[in-house]
């Protein structure tokens, strides 16, 4: 007994070293590797930039997720990734963390490419959420319901959507729930009464944008203001980032990485 | 030499109880975690003001989950009204009529029903079966309906094995019995073998329950998700288990908490059904 007693001591002595050796090899740097995760309004974006950024810089191995901007906030609290992305404001409680505003994004409300109504007034849009208008008659199309469609609870795209466009008015519990830009995106796709609002970063020709009080939702009206419904998309970090992770920031703070952005649909912080 | 494979034996022995006992522990631990993280918030609101409350706005300090209990129970009755009276003809038929061979044919169909995740269903839902309804019955097609079609589907590989268990224990003597008085072979089915295998359909039906209630993933898919108890069929609804995994990823703090307390009263229910079910088979057995 004593005998493998000591056999077991000595191989776990042997791989705790081991394993020691391994974490300095990593540090020492074949690769520098960056979590960033958070929001999934930003997160397709932000995939789509550190590919880039990875081609040149073959050191740097940047692994980006979902889980929505809540999750990614909570974990760089407890700094279990570098970098958290964010579609939505940071709360009072949450302000000990940094923020660094990457880019604008425009709310588009959509419907399906066959329905017929090109333009609603911000009051009828905030109708339609908020049930007051059920029926695509009172808009002056047929005689059918519409199909409403929000994001859930806690989302950032809904947070700044209840912002910028119910105003304290609260979202009717008849309206359905999807829990992605993507799912929603789909349906409104699929459905020809229905109507919903998702990142004008992916208004593609399956939806169709409205404009909203006369106000096209374009590129060009967000820049030079007119369309209002606006926000910023964001990345957190917890203190002063590492020299890698700032190089990573720096590449989509400069120009290179803020024409990706542009060329996706979004508006650059110049 | 003779002590040497006693030690061995002893080893292995508590080896396999220290595992088989770590499934207890699972169990236990996830029910401790539950109450621990949901517990506070029905001190914190009140049991009643959760259970038997209407709105759920959990950023704004309201968590009344009745509207998602009364789906989750109405969701779960479409899928028996769907998958009850399918999944009990196919153990009837299985067991009284197939011969071998369709037996061995129709056998490990089923098992690989059971094994498609349920994923794929509620791709297959939002292709296929959201846009016929649309289309044909109206409404947005994320509803009641296709929610309870696909769950039906699902929870027939449940019926089908537990209620053939059931039907094909039935003694032999009781079939014979039947044919000796002059009954034809349904008039057996019906009269003799379905209500002596009674106890053990009913449990398959609770059993298929708990699972269509527990189903999360393909209802998210189908369901609509809206907050609202639904006024028709064609109406879209959200059931418990969907609303914990549609708000976990962004939930914090009371949020948080809420969607726990979802899961204790789900936790709650489970038992409950998986009580009664257990309660039937026993009965079955000891008659």
């Amino acid at each position: 007994m004593p005998k493998i007693i000591s056999f077991i001591l000595s191989l776990s002595i042997v791989l705790l070293l081991s394993c020691d050796d391994n974490n300095a090899r990593v540090s020492h740097g074949k690769k520098h590797a960056i979590i960033i995760a958070g929001s999934t309004s930003v997160m397709p974006f932000i995939e789509k930039l550190s590919e880039h950024f990875m081609v040149d810089r073959p050191l740097f191995k940047i692994n980006v997720q979902g889980g929505g901007s809540t999750a990614g906030i909570q974990a760089c609290f407890n700094k279990t990734i570098e970098i958290g992305m964010s579609s939505r404001q940071l709360k009072q409680e949450e302000k000990v963390l940094k923020e660094i505003i990457i880019c604008y994004d425009g709310i588009s409300v959509v419907v399906h490419p066959k329905n017929p109504i090109r333009e609603l007034t911000l009051k009828q849009i905030r109708d339609i959420f908020s049930g007051k208008i059920k029926n695509w008659k009172e808009l002056g199309w047929i005689d059918r319901k519409i199909d409403a469609i929000t994001r859930e609870e806690g989302s950032g795209t809904r947070g700044s959507f209840e912002d910028l466009i119910m105003k304290n008015v609260e979202i009717n519990d008849s309206i359905m729930v999807q829990d992605s830009n993507g799912s929603v995106k789909e349906i409104v796709a699929t459905d020809p009464y229905a109507i919903a609002y998702i990142s004008l970063g992916l208004v593609d020709n399956r939806v169709r944008a409205l404009s909203i009080d006369g106000v096209a939702a374009s590129l060009q009206n967000i820049k030079t203001k007119k369309y209002k419904i606006v926000r910023p998309f964001l990345f957190i970090t917890n203190g002063t980032p590492n020299e890698f992770v700032q190089t990573f920031i720096d590449y989509v703070l400069s120009n290179d990485g803020q024409n990706i952005f542009k060329k996706e649909g979004l508006i650059g912080i110049k | 030499m003779t002590r040497m494979k006693f030690t061995k034996e002893h080893l292995v022995k508590y080896m396999l109880t220290l595992f088989a006992l770590s499934s207890l522990l699972f169990l236990f631990l996830i029910f401790i975690f539950i109450l621990y993280e949901g517990l506070p918030l029905f001190h914190k609101i009140g049991l009643k003001n959760i259970i038997f409350g209407f709105k759920w706005a959990p950023t704004k300090g309201s968590f009344g989950i009745f509207p998602m209990i009364v789906s989750s129970f109405l969701v779960t009755l479409g899928a028996l009204f769907v998958g009850a009276p399918m999944g009990l003809s196919c153990a009837i038929y299985l067991s009284e009529y197939s011969g071998k061979k369709m037996k061995m044919f129709l056998k490990p169909a089923l098992e690989l029903l059971a094994g498609i995740p349920s994923v794929v269903y509620g791709f297959l839902g939002v292709i296929y079966i959201v846009p016929l309804i649309r289309n044909h019955f109206g409404g947005a097609g994320f509803s009641l309906l296709s929610t309870s079609i696909i769950l039906g589907v699902m929870i027939l590989p449940t019926i089908i094995s537990i209620s053939f268990d059931a039907i094909t224990s039935v003694p032999k003597t009781y079939r014979e019995g039947s044919f000796a008085m002059g009954a034809t072979k349904w008039q057996t089915i019906y009269k003799v073998v379905i209500p002596s295998a009674k106890s053990g359909i009913l449990a398959s039906f609770i059993l298929g329950m708990g699972r269509a209630i527990g189903e999360t993933m393909a209802v998210i898919m189908v369901a609509g998700n809206a907050l609202k108890i639904p006024m028709s069929i064609l109406d879209p609804l959200r059931t418990l288990t969907s609303n914990i995994a549609l708000e976990l990823a962004y939930a914090t703090g009371d949020h948080r908490q809420g969607l726990f307390s979802t899961g204790v009263v789900l936790l709650v229910i489970i038992m409950v059904l998986n009580y009664i079910a257990n309660f039937g088979i026993k009965k079955k057995v000891i008659k």
